[in-house]
């Protein structure tokens, strides 16, 4: 028998978290995740844990950064806005190298923006958004099933890189529900005992730890900065993740992650109907991304095509992994709206000519 | 005749010189929190947050887990580890700029939650590290190098009591203000420091100790002279004494 429970997407992925062993959650409301926070707020207490509402995000991300010190899994969730605001405590955290996973369920923006679902934090998760030379490894699932998967796995990468986990997901995957199970991902990866690290063991290791990001000396802080690019390195070698179909023959591939990739390939498969060999190409690992799939496409393509609820960030990945070796194309709605399927089937057949 | 030790470094200072000017009263301050630590016995069940300021290399000096928080907010920090290991003594060495100024939202809330941590609060009126500029808790007509003509209430308002604002709550355990410019002082800081850690020990909630000191360099004055100054101008205004008491 199927252990498939019908949830809304906000409530799978907290408890997602939850069936990850994570006890520890700070929150502040913000729409549209607030589901997240409240389902926490019900649950925690069931396992032991502790759900706390923090006075701000700015607040909630530090007190991530004292739990994530102790070792113990911790999640945090927010949406754009809320984001920004936790950009700083990100940054201490990566350069600290503690684990956590972080939630974003994108809104439009910019600045307040609206409260309907946006894909415009790429640049934001993956580029930075805080300050220094810092990267989050960002996954961005394509359905609540996936969502609760990656999440899971979240919690053993971010334990094993020690690096802040992000999972990038919009208003839409937030709000609608979807049949899901909860299978126990795990990676195998082989992560060291938080006891060599976290606060509270001072006894059992012989010495104290410092959980910082002070580095006065420049050749240190130098030398750290060269310690993370080699973790992220290491990444891009074993974390990047996508998804991809009918591409062998395709003469134009989409590029779409997340809930734009569901409405693309209603398109690709309306093209495929009318004789257009469409294809999809769809990132799951946003921060590393594939470039690899857009570097290698076979010589039957003659355009990519990039959708985002977005005026386009995801397409400059595309554009540097395509190399100028076809034309690439944007088509993007923003601020609340969607790309309909047949205005993406419409963008393909004006970038073919 | 035996060698009988009669002073010795509290076991949890480590054994190197701080970074601290001449007449600056980190160093004292530092000592006894790490002499209150070292009399509870919980080195190692200790864990220190470090605050943006001086003290930002309080973990060179204090032998205990650390962590080195943002600028204001040692408290949310110290708030999240709390609540997952609420077995550890948990403190935020904060100053001015740091406690009052920009972390203004994570002290009150976190005295308001009335977490279970210790918060030691060095107020000196005036940003040390940054080169004596102006701190929410400087004096009226004090001269700081961005109030060069003195504090002007009309443009910065009014020096923050800290204590006293946060002695209104409900849930704080224990608030005092003490000082550290003569000895007599000295030793009833140290009173206000341990009843800070005992009341965290005893899960009485929040504690906060503020200790009125020195930044002789920035006021521009020698050490003797900032000691003076202290007793004269900043006790009649940040009166010294105990604002709540564990029940």
């Amino acid at each position: 028998m199927s252990n498939r429970v019908l949830m809304k997407g906000n409530e799978a992925f907290a408890e997602a978290a939850v069936q990850a062993g994570c006890k520890y959650f700070f929150g502040y409301p913000i729409t549209p995740q607030n589901e997240i926070p409240e389902y926490m707020s019900k649950r925690l207490p069931e396992v032991g844990g502790v759900y706390l509402q923090a006075e701000s995000e700015v607040a909630g991300i530090n007190m991530i950064f004292g739990a994530a010190g102790t070792g113990f899994r911790t999640l945090i969730s927010s949406s754009s806005p809320g984001i920004s605001l936790m950009s700083e405590g990100i940054s201490y955290i990566a350069a600290a190298e503690l684990p956590c996973v972080i939630i974003n369920v994108m809104r439009g923006g910019p600045g307040l923006g609206g409260i309907l679902p946006a894909q415009s934090d790429y640049f934001q998760a993956t580029k930075g958004g805080g300050h220094g030379d810092y990267r989050l490894l960002v996954l961005a699932p394509g359905s609540l099933q996936e969502a609760t998967e990656f999440i899971m796995m979240a919690f053993d990468l971010t334990e094993f890189y020690r690096n802040p986990v992000m999972i990038l997901t919009d208003g839409f995957m937030g709000q609608m529900m979807e049949a899901v199970e909860f299978k126990k991902v795990k990676l195998g990866y082989d992560i060291p005992d938080v006891k060599e690290w976290a606060v509270g063991y001072m006894a059992q290791r012989g010495k104290r730890t410092l959980l910082k990001s002070l580095s006065l000396d420049p050749e240190v802080l130098e030398q750290h900065n060269q310690k993370l690019q080699k973790k992220y390195r290491l990444m891009e070698e074993k974390e990047v993740r996508f998804e991809s179909a009918n591409v062998d023959d395709a003469e134009i591939v989409i590029a779409a992650y997340g809930t734009t990739a569901r409405i693309a390939k209603s398109a690709v498969k309306k093209l495929r109907d009318q004789g257009i060999k469409a294809g999809i190409i769809r990132p799951q690992s946003l921060y590393p991304f594939p470039y690899k799939p857009f570097s290698e496409l076979p010589e039957s393509v003659k355009h990519v095509l990039v959708v985002e609820m977005s005026c386009g960030q995801m397409v400059e990945d595309v554009e540097l992994g395509v190399s100028r070796k076809v034309p690439v194309s944007f088509y993007g709605r923003c601020g609340g709206m969607a790309p309909s399927v047949e205005e993406i089937e419409q963008a393909a057949k004006k970038a073919l000519g | 005749m035996p060698e009988v030790k009669i002073f010795e470094r509290p076991k949890c200072m480590t054994d190197v010189s701080t970074h601290y000017c001449p007449g600056c009263t980190h160093g004292i301050v530092h000592r006894l929190v790490a002499e209150a630590i070292d009399e509870f016995g919980i080195q190692e069940k200790t864990v220190g947050v470090a605050p943006v300021g001086c003290a930002v290399l309080m973990y060179n000096y204090i032998n205990t887990d650390m962590y080195e928080a943002a600028h204001g907010r040692a408290p949310a920090v110290a708030t999240g580890c709390k609540r997952v290991r609420p077995d550890l003594t948990v403190f935020t060495y904060q100053g001015d700029g740091d406690l009052a100024s920009i972390g203004v939202a994570e002290i009150v809330h976190a005295a308001n939650r009335g977490e279970n941590i210790t918060v030691i609060f060095i107020n000196n009126a005036i940003y040390g590290m940054t080169g004596g500029q102006m701190a929410p808790t400087t004096l009226l007509k004090q001269k700081t190098t961005t109030c060069p003509y003195g504090r002007d209430p009309k443009v910065n308002g009014y020096p923050i009591r800290i204590a006293e604002m946060l002695a209104t709550l409900e849930a704080p355990g224990y608030i005092a203000r003490v000082t550290v410019a003569r000895p007599k002082y000295v030793i009833k800081a140290k009173e206000a420091i341990k009843k800070a850690f005992q009341t965290q020990i005893e899960e009485k909630g929040f504690s906060l100790v503020e200790v009125l000191s020195t930044c002789p360099t920035n006021w521009g004055m020698r050490p003797a002279e900032a000691l003076k100054w202290l007793e004269e101008n900043m006790i009649p205004y940040y009166p010294l004494g105990e604002f709540k008491l564990p029940d």
